[in-house]
């Protein structure tokens, strides 16, 4: 603690930006797929996988992120960007602690959340009580998801139509049951916060409704990164960007260079 | 590969984890500490009952007769055995129809109890990766959360058992409370099973294929459907004894002992030791298998 006194004193107006919150330390992260070797998927083929000796018979090992490093600091908003496939949802899901990592280390200060709650979510059910359930899983308590039941429902403008919250969600048109996703995931503050593209989903009114909800996360949030292929989004929300192919780190720095290169890259 | 561009001056000539431990960074993801993981799992109650809950109403949502099923499914499970076993292999040696068919029932209905807990187990983990990779929650909220799911499917099992017990002379009676601690070691178990299950099944999800061949054969082995020691009664007495030990077989006979009448104590091995060692078995599994659980917390998710 001593240390980050000097450190304020001697730089006054520049502490905000010095106080890292995401560490990434030379990470790699692999991804093993089952019944996936190369050749032939039939049954004698698994056998013989299975009586070959080996590190590990049948498995395709998939290496998503090649040694990743950088820091973030407070109060940054990162544009991830690189082509489909390039690792940059995987690199999130790795700093959100949530895939472990093969080799090399993360450090964050707190517990940095992915913006979604899809998985947690059951068609089966009506959306009230997607609601609850999607709160809970993202960690909030019974209270704040009383408190912010209505506001909740209200983003999403499902009931604009009538009754369809306690309605099964199954029900719901695709537009609708993704607002009412967005807006469950939106409910709750962040420290880190971690945006994954095509958020902004539904009819135009709802996309302008998401957006700027997105920038109200963003403000309270201490470090922002945001996945997108939309350059001109980029371009408006960061000041810094991780550009990734391959897995591999390719150029890290600020907004308008590193989108520069990028498109140059893409033939744009 | 560029070096980074807004590295500060001050903490210029540290290394990564040097930052990160001078400004009391952690390792994301890492697992934490057992005390802190149970008081985590703890702070996550109302999201493990809630989606036990939400899974219990989502199974019979889509059919007419909607959550009746509940209640109906158990019921005709009960009707399939009764044919097979209580008519046509007439396995009712050594009882009478008033005590066997509740017997059989009862052994039904506790021992699926373990068995679905099993099998829900094994997918807990491997069948909801998307949940794991996006959400943070410590992961052995599924394992117990699916046993929960279980025991309350069980509860409405229990409506269809007591009817039958009543209907067939065994009234209702003090000892019908020794059903409490019964379910209550049985599902101390299952959710540690479940854990062990979990873990396992996150690392093969093959086991989900051979689990319900393991199964069967248990649920032969533990004496569902007929008394152990009379069916076993001129083989070595060890065989009688290692199956009347095995948990599934004295959850059985516990409940059986609690409902039924004629199903008197010298049925239960050891008389009432048995609960000693229903205890045991409770205790050893549901802490053996979170701690085995725990072990591997950080790894959950990697698939």
């Amino acid at each position: 603690m001593a240390d980050d006194k000097t450190t304020l004193d001697k730089a006054p107006e520049a502490s905000q930006g010095h106080i890292p919150t995401v560490i990434a330390d030379e990470l790699h992260i692999v991804y093993r797929v089952n019944g996936a070797k190369t050749g032939k998927g039939s049954a004698t083929s698994a056998l013989s996988r299975i009586l070959r000796r080996g590190e590990e018979r049948g498995v395709r090992k998939v290496h998503a992120v090649r040694g990743v490093s950088f820091t973030a600091y407070r109060g940054e908003a990162i544009g991830l960007i690189g082509s489909n496939g390039s690792g940059k949802s995987t690199l999130l899901r790795a700093i959100a602690g949530l895939l472990p990592a093969e080799k090399g280390k993360v450090y964050t200060d707190g517990q940095p959340s992915l913006l979604g709650v899809n998985a947690a979510l059951m068609n089966d059910l009506t959306g009230e009580r997607n609601v609850i359930l999607g709160g809970l899983a993202m960690g909030m308590s019974r209270e704040q998801i009383k408190e912010r039941y209505e506001e909740i429902v209200d983003f999403s403008g499902i009931n604009e139509k009538g009754d369809f919250i306690t309605l099964p969600m199954r029900t719901y048109s695709s537009g609708m049951a993704a607002r009412l996703r967005f807006s469950i995931a939106a409910a709750k503050d962040h420290d880190v916060l971690m945006i994954d593209e095509a958020l902004a989903t539904g009819d135009r009114k709802f996309q302008k409704r998401s957006e700027a909800r997105i920038r109200e996360l963003r403000k309270e949030a201490g470090t922002v990164f945001l996945v997108s292929h939309n350059n001109k989004s980029i371009r408006d929300t960061c000041d810094r960007v991780l550009w990734l192919e391959r897995g591999e780190l390719r150029m890290d720095g600020p907004t308008d260079e590193v989108i520069k290169e990028y498109e140059k890259f893409t033939g744009k | 590969m560029t070096a980074s561009p807004s590295t500060p001056p001050p903490d210029d000539g540290l290394s990564r984890a040097e930052l990160a431990a001078k400004y009391g960074l952690t390792v994301s993801g890492a697992r934490p500490g057992l005390f802190e993981y149970v008081r985590q799992l703890w702070g996550r109650r109302h999201f493990i009952i809630a989606f036990s809950q939400a899974k219990l109403t989502a199974q019979y949502s889509q059919a007419k007769l909607g959550q009746l099923w509940q209640v109906a499914t158990p019921l005709l499970n009960a009707l399939v055995y009764f044919l097979i076993f209580g008519l046509i292999l007439e396995a009712d040696r050594g009882f009478e129809r008033e005590v066997y068919i509740p017997f059989l029932v009862t052994g039904v209905f506790v021992f699926t109890f373990t068995q679905s807990s099993v099998m829900a187990g094994v997918r807990s983990i491997s069948g909801n990766l998307g949940l794991v990779r996006a959400l943070h929650f410590p992961r052995a909220s599924l394992p117990v959360s699916f046993s929960l799911q279980q025991l309350q499917q069980l509860l409405f099992s229990m409506i269809v058992l007591f009817v039958i017990t009543i209907g067939f002379g065994s009234y209702p009676k003090l000892s019908w409370l020794l059903i409490v601690p019964v379910l209550v070691l049985q599902f101390l178990f299952n959710t540690g099973l479940a854990m062990i299950m979990a873990r396992l099944g996150s690392k093969t999800p093959d086991l989900a294929q051979l689990m319900p061949f393991v199964m069967r054969t248990w649920m032969y082995a533990s004496g569902v459907m007929f008394s152990i020691p009379v069916m076993l009664q001129d083989k070595p007495a060890w065989i009688a004894d290692v199956l009347q030990w095995n948990p599934a077989a004295i959850y059985m006979d516990l409940m059986r002992y609690a409902l039924i009448d004629g199903y008197g104590e010298k049925y239960l091995p050891m008389g009432q030791w048995a609960w000693a060692i229903a205890a045991g078995w409770a205790v050893l599994l549901a802490a053996g298998g979170f701690v085995y659980f725990w072990k591997a917390e950080e790894r959950y998710g990697r698939g």
